[in-house]
């Protein structure tokens, strides 16, 4: 239970069309994250897959079945808001057990279901309060909890840590992983930080202006990105793209190669250039150079390394890491 | 520090000014209420003097509690008002709520047309209003006086509520969807109650206007047994005498229901807007 298929989904405003022709499949008890920047559809995909959306054209189903005229509520999915979105004038509890009790469920399996739900999160001491007493992060878990008593065959996840501050993303992150694991449910998770998408998912799902630019693990789009795009994409910081030309390669248009794939040295190498800016993270150190090849390169070093601006530096790419890309963007193999 | 924030003279002038509007705003009604409590003479000789021992009368009260009908006047306005702003705000709040949550086509216009009652008096249709309650049979009801009052309390509802449910998260509305709302529930149980205070200030303009009225009962609803606190007042005023004492009388007992709605609505009000601020 809890496979999705999206067929050739459309989806036009007026003439602004945000969704050209989406194909995509959901496997049972996968995490699928939707990843992109902002206005490149993700977030419409994902109405559309609950039913707050419809689309122009195309087909959805979930466990096989069509569900194209099927209203939300008989979808069999639950869904978290980046707002949180929960019922200001209801109790945690009544919140959680809204959907429930609009289903017809008696109370004693509801009161039940909610009792699973707030022990899974901890929620036990809230559950008589008001949203406004809580705060954002308990506010979030409440959201989950009310997606999770509906015991849906999809979770879909709408942006539901960008509201949070830095610490807490990480633990609710945390938890968010955790539940996969244990409730083995299917969820569709949409965010535009790319961190959230390499933790978290099983697949990741790279749009870009209403388009599918690739499907697949974080580590292969990490290692095999198919085009410029999801290669700028992913990875921070971005990926160095220096034109072929200059490298002396008259096959490729651009040529890739990450930050990180590049090594320094004081005395020799093939990229001679200067150091324009520093910066200091402790477990990394980033320099930027301006090289007599490539131009602005971005260089990151493992560690605590001291080099001051204006330093002269010879930077070496590791060559079997860099990507070649053709005059249509897409990679050359 | 500020100097404009402190200068004792910027803040004194802004306490003269609000000290001012207070003093006219509450001037007629305080003679209103001083005038009603003397005898005839004293009316005419000092009207801005205190009701003193020798001039203070209860004359023009007994009359107009004498006159017998004034209490079904009373529950006449009282209706019509209540009923008008209670219509007007159910399918004001109903219209601003397709408006601003449902696309569809001639969603701009509709708004437009519905807001052209703002701009255009509902008594210019006065004629027409009356040859269509006559052809209705509603004249001398009620009900002329609660239809005519919901029409024009209408249009300044659908704007404020409209404005004011665009505020309310999409997201909020989706998850009652999701959780099997209908749409009337997502309107009534999600929707209405984080719009309370702007249905309060919509009550309270709607109000003022409709009790105070009277040009349409005098029109439509002329007969005794329809006759509204402002109507009913006027059978004191004649083309000659013009018994003050019970015209004040009843206009200072006509003030009271009126302040009680008020006072009922803004408190709604206050607490609206301090819930949204805690929140």
């Amino acid at each position: 239970m809890g496979s999705l298929q999206l067929k050739s989904i459309r989806k036009a405003f007026g003439n602004h069309e945000v969704l050209k022709g989406i194909d995509l499949e959901v496997k049972d008890g996968e995490f699928v994250i939707f990843v992109g920047p902002s206005g490149c559809g993700k977030s419409t995909l994902l109405r559309v897959i609950a039913g707050l959306e419809d689309a122009t054209s195309g087909s959805v189903q979930i466990d096989g079945q069509e569900v194209i005229n099927t209203p939300p509520a008989k979808r069999g999915i639950a869904m978290v808001f980046q707002s949180y979105a929960l019922y200001p004038h209801l109790t945690v509890k009544d919140n959680m057990g809204l959907g429930l009790k609009q289903m017809g469920a008696p109370k004693a399996e509801v009161d039940a279901k909610v009792a699973k739900a707030s022990g899974m999160l901890s929620l036990e001491p809230y559950l008589a309060r008001r949203p406004a007493e809580l705060s954002g992060g308990q506010r979030q878990r409440v959201a989950i909890g009310r997606a999770i008593v509906r015991e849906p065959k999809l979770f879909l996840f709408d942006e539901p840590l960008s509201n949070l501050d830095a610490a807490l993303r990480v633990n609710t992150r945390l938890e968010i992983a955790r539940l996969h694991r244990s409730l083995k449910a299917t969820m569709i998770y949409v965010t535009h930080d790319q961190v959230e998408a390499m933790t978290l998912a099983d697949k990741i799902v790279v749009l870009n202006a209403g388009q599918i630019e690739q499907i697949g693990s974080p580590m292969e789009l990490y290692n095999k990105p198919a085009n410029t795009f999801v290669a700028g994409f992913i990875g921070s910081p971005q990926m160095n793209f220096i034109e072929a030309g200059r490298l002396g390669d008259g096959q490729a248009k651009t040529v890739g190669i990450r930050p990180e794939h590049i090594t320094l040295s004081r005395e020799k190498g093939d990229w001679k250039g200067k150091v324009i800016h520093v910066e200091h993270l402790g477990a990394d150190t980033i320099l930027y150079l301006e090289t007599e090849v490539t131009g602005l390169l971005t260089v990151r070093l493992f560690g605590e390394h001291q080099y001051d601006v204006d330093d002269i530096v010879y930077a070496t790419p590791d060559t079997a890491a860099m990507h070649r890309f053709g005059a249509d963007d897409r990679v050359l193999r | 520090m500020s100097k404009a924030r402190i200068s004792p003279l910027r803040s004194g002038f802004v306490h003269l000014a609000l000290a001012g509007y207070t003093v006219v705003a509450l001037f007629p009604v305080v003679l209103t209420i001083m005038n009603s409590l003397k005898d005839k003479n004293a009316i005419f000789r000092t009207p801005l003097a205190l009701p003193t021992a020798e001039t203070f009368s209860l004359i023009g009260y007994t009359t107009v509690l004498k006159q017998g009908d004034f209490i079904s006047y009373f529950q006449n306005s009282l209706i019509v008002t209540v009923v008008s702003i209670f219509f007007a705000l159910l399918f004001g709040a109903m219209a601003a709520f397709a408006l601003s949550e449902y696309r569809f086509r001639g969603n701009t216009l509709m708004g437009l047309y519905l807001a052209i009652g703002i701009m255009i008096p509902i008594r210019l249709g006065t004629v027409a209003i009356l040859q269509g309650m006559v052809a209705a049979g509603l004249v001398n009801t009620l009900t002329a006086l609660i239809l005519v009052y919901t029409a024009q309390g209408l249009p300044l509802a659908i704007f404020i509520l409209s404005e004011f449910m665009r505020t309310v998260s999409d997201d909020l509305k989706n998850a009652g969807r999701i959780d099997g709302l209908s749409e009337y529930a997502i309107f009534f149980r999600l929707v209405l109650p984080l719009v309370r205070p702007a249905m309060a200030t919509v009550a309270v303009f709607t109000m003022i206007p409709i009790w105070n009225d009277l040009w349409f009962p005098l029109i439509l609803a002329p007969g005794e047994a329809t006759k509204t606190v402002t109507l009913g007042s006027q059978v004191f005023i004649g083309q000659f005498v013009t018994n003050w004492n019970a015209v004040l009388a009843a206009l200072s007992l006509a003030i009271f229901p009126v302040l009680i709605l008020y006072v009922i609505f803004s408190r709604q009000l206050i607490r609206g807007i301090t819930a949204g601020a805690v929140k």
